[in-house]
């Protein structure tokens, strides 16, 4: 796969950033916010995957769980935010919030999707190797961790921007059979939920893995929670104990 | 139209019972709403604008007490502490004391509570004026609306416009939004029209309401509070068939109190009516959907439902909860209030409750409200039998008083007294 002009990142003199997982992207960037169109799946992913977020963030930073805008004041990062599925729920939420994507035309879509609502929200091309150390509140980067070069060096970078004090939530697939069976067969050839193509297995990281790279960084990791698809109800669920597919990791930075 | 615009989060076309209580339930929890009304809001507290009363349901009293609107409305409200249950002239009794529901209420609530509609209507008013971020606009018809991507435009009478990310249409059984919508409904007028008047009495109620069945339909006596100058009072609903309620309207005070006492019976000693009567045709109807892009029904423009059980403010209650619920969950995690997803979950989550309780209460109407011996006799050993039958008993009474979901659906949080 060749990745155009338009949609090769910036140049860094080190970069998490796939460019042949740019160009997976960027072919259907524009329609990001369709919620039957190639990112259903992450739609359908959105209430959970923001509610675990929401929680994770109340909890660290004491926040009311009845506001409407729980994370005012918070500064956040949201890396490989795509077309801002998470960055403008985000800052709708009331965090001054920063998303970061490699993918242009993604920053695009994103950028005129939340244009016209006044929201405390920028969007910029870039890596997050680029970005300034112990700066942010909040850092996110939500099913992008199995997208890049080098998941450890990706989650040390992450955590470099983590301000002391500051959170760190990632959440992606974990390498089992199981996630095999569902991620790749089942979702790209099967169902067709994404597209084929979407997720390379090998890449995919386990908690453990995932786990040591926030420790190598120095961060404390303090939940995983698991998430699981519940037939019945047709909708994505948190669980506790089931982190054979996907999954979500928290970590903090100390303080000095 | 004018260059003027106004953006909510939601806004609700129709400020009655359901719109203002979505409205509250909303704008206590924090979102942007205005609730347009075409009518002004001294004209809907008239005593002439509607004389009809409310049960409302155990699950329906937490939910305005969670919303701040209960407190306002208690000294108003006449518990029902026992239901009787007559099948026409015969001694058989179907008896509910609120005793009984004790494991399911936790204690021995009341089944219910009788309110006069305006004071419910008042309660909502002063409330909705309490909340900074709810906008009551009335008299204001809205003209039209049309949803533009993320965004419902409604077209208001005085030439402005306002923006949401959800419009609900809590207009009633004639709803002009669902219309707009292009949202078809179905449904049959019964043969059937309630009178709906308040009766003072001799002897006080004790908190018991009464239902005959007789064979125009069901008269039912409603516990009130009683009167400034202590008068004990009852909300009569009077089921007839049209051409009896005629005559019945257009005659005097005694006649018409003579006709009201020998159906009534001797218990609560000598009936006369106070104020006036009002006349209400019955039907049942349901919308083919409860949603569209960027709108959502809830209340009668969704079903409208025989008044037989005493349920349909209670079923839309069970929709206003429900709504609320999800938008503020939508809301709080920065997601849109008016997405496809939103709109889907709440229609799964109404339809099994709005339709099991359509059917319900048109079997019921069809099975009391004739003189077909085999049928009268069936429906006689029918109410003893769920009499006897405790676990049956209790399941009524359950539904009754809103405290059971659709199969697999989880009640909503408002409605099982939890914040939202």
């Amino acid at each position: 796969m060749v990745a155009s002009q338009a949609n090769r990142p910036a140049q860094m003199p080190s970069s998490s950033v796939d460019p042949s997982e740019i160009a997976h992207f960027a072919k259907d960037s524009a329609r990001w916010w369709d919620a039957s169109g190639p990112f259903a799946p992450l739609h359908r992913l959105n209430p959970v995957r923001l509610g675990w977020v929401r929680d994770q963030a109340i909890q660290h930073f004491g926040r009311d769980s009845k506001s409407m805008t729980s994370l005012a004041g918070l500064t956040v990062m949201d890396v490989g935010c795509g077309g801002g599925l998470v960055a403008e729920p985000l800052a709708r939420m009331g965090a001054t919030t920063l998303g970061l994507d490699a993918d242009a035309v993604a920053i695009e879509a994103a950028t005129a999707h939340a244009a016209g609502h006044d929201l405390n929200l920028t969007y910029r091309v870039g890596s997050v190797e680029a970005e300034p150390a112990d700066t942010y509140d909040l850092v996110t980067a939500l099913e992008v961790v199995e997208h890049t070069t080098d998941p450890t060096a990706f989650v040390i970078a992450c955590a470099r921007t983590v301000r002391p004090g500051g959170l760190l939530l990632l959440s992606t697939l974990n390498r089992t059979a199981k996630s095999f069976a569902l991620g790749i067969v089942a979702a790209e050839r099967v169902l067709r939920w994404v597209p084929a193509g979407t997720h390379d297995w090998k890449k995919f990281v386990k908690p453990a893995e995932l786990a040591r790279a926030c420790r190598a960084a120095g961060l404390d990791v303090v939940d995983t929670t698991g998430l699981v698809f519940d037939p019945l109800a047709g909708a994505f669920k948190r669980s506790a104990t089931d982190l054979s597919v996907n999954y979500f990791l928290a970590a903090t930075k100390p303080t000095a | 139209m004018t260059s003027e615009k106004t953006t909510d989060d939601v806004l609700i076309v129709g400020g009655g019972l359901a719109g203002l209580s979505l409205a509250a339930s909303l704008g206590h929890a924090g979102l942007r709403v205005a609730v347009a009304d075409r009518d002004a809001p001294a004209t809907q507290l008239d005593e002439a604008f509607d004389g009809r009363t409310t049960a409302i349901a155990f699950g329906s009293q937490r939910l305005l007490t969670e919303i701040g609107v209960w407190s306002r409305l208690e000294a108003d409200a006449e518990p029902i502490r026992e239901i009787r249950v007559a099948d026409g002239g015969s001694s058989l009794f179907l008896h509910f004391d609120h005793r009984e529901v004790a494991p399911i209420t936790g204690n021995a609530a009341p089944f219910g509570w009788i309110v006069e509609n305006r004071r419910l209507r008042r309660a909502l008013f002063e409330r909705c004026a309490e909340l900074p971020k709810v906008t009551h606009l009335a008299p204001m018809a809205v003209e039209d609306h049309a949803v533009e991507g993320e965004t419902v435009t409604a077209r208001l009478a005085d030439g402005s416009t306002r923006r949401a990310r959800l419009l609900v249409g809590a207009d009633g059984r004639t709803s002009p939004t669902r219309e707009r919508a292009g949202i078809a409904t179905i449904g049959w007028p019964y043969r059937q029209t309630a009178i709906v008047c308040v009766a003072g009495h001799e002897k006080p109620h004790n908190g018991i309401a009464v239902e005959h069945f007789l064979a125009p339909g069901p008269f039912a006596i409603l516990p009130m509070t009683d009167a400034p100058d202590g008068t004990h009072r009852s909300s009569i609903v009077w089921t007839e068939r049209p051409e009896t309620v005629e005559p019945l309207l257009a005659a005097d005070q005694a006649t018409f109190d003579a006709e009201l006492q020998r159906r009534f019976g001797p218990h609560l000693g000598a009936v006369r009516t106070l104020g006036r009567r009002f006349s209400y045709p019955l039907s049942l109807l349901q919308a083919r959907r409860f949603t569209a892009p960027r709108l959502a029904l809830v209340g009668e423009a969704a079903h409208a439902i025989h008044p037989i059980a005493g349920q349909g403010l209670n079923l839309g209650m069970r929709d206003i909860a429900a709504l609320a619920e999800l938008i503020v969950d939508h809301a709080r995690l920065g997601l849109d209030i008016g997405s496809p997803a939103l709109l889907q979950d709440y229609a799964r989550r109404r339809r099994v409750d709005a339709l099991a309780l359509s059917a319900a209460t048109d079997v019921l109407d069809r099975l009391f409200s004739n003189d077909i011996p085999p049928i009268a006799a069936a429906r006689r050993i029918g109410l003893a039998a769920v009499g006897q039958v405790p676990s049956l008993k209790r399941f009524f009474m359950r539904y009754a008083m809103g405290q059971r979901a659709g199969a697999g659906l989880d009640l909503p949080r408002l409605v099982r007294g939890e914040k939202l």
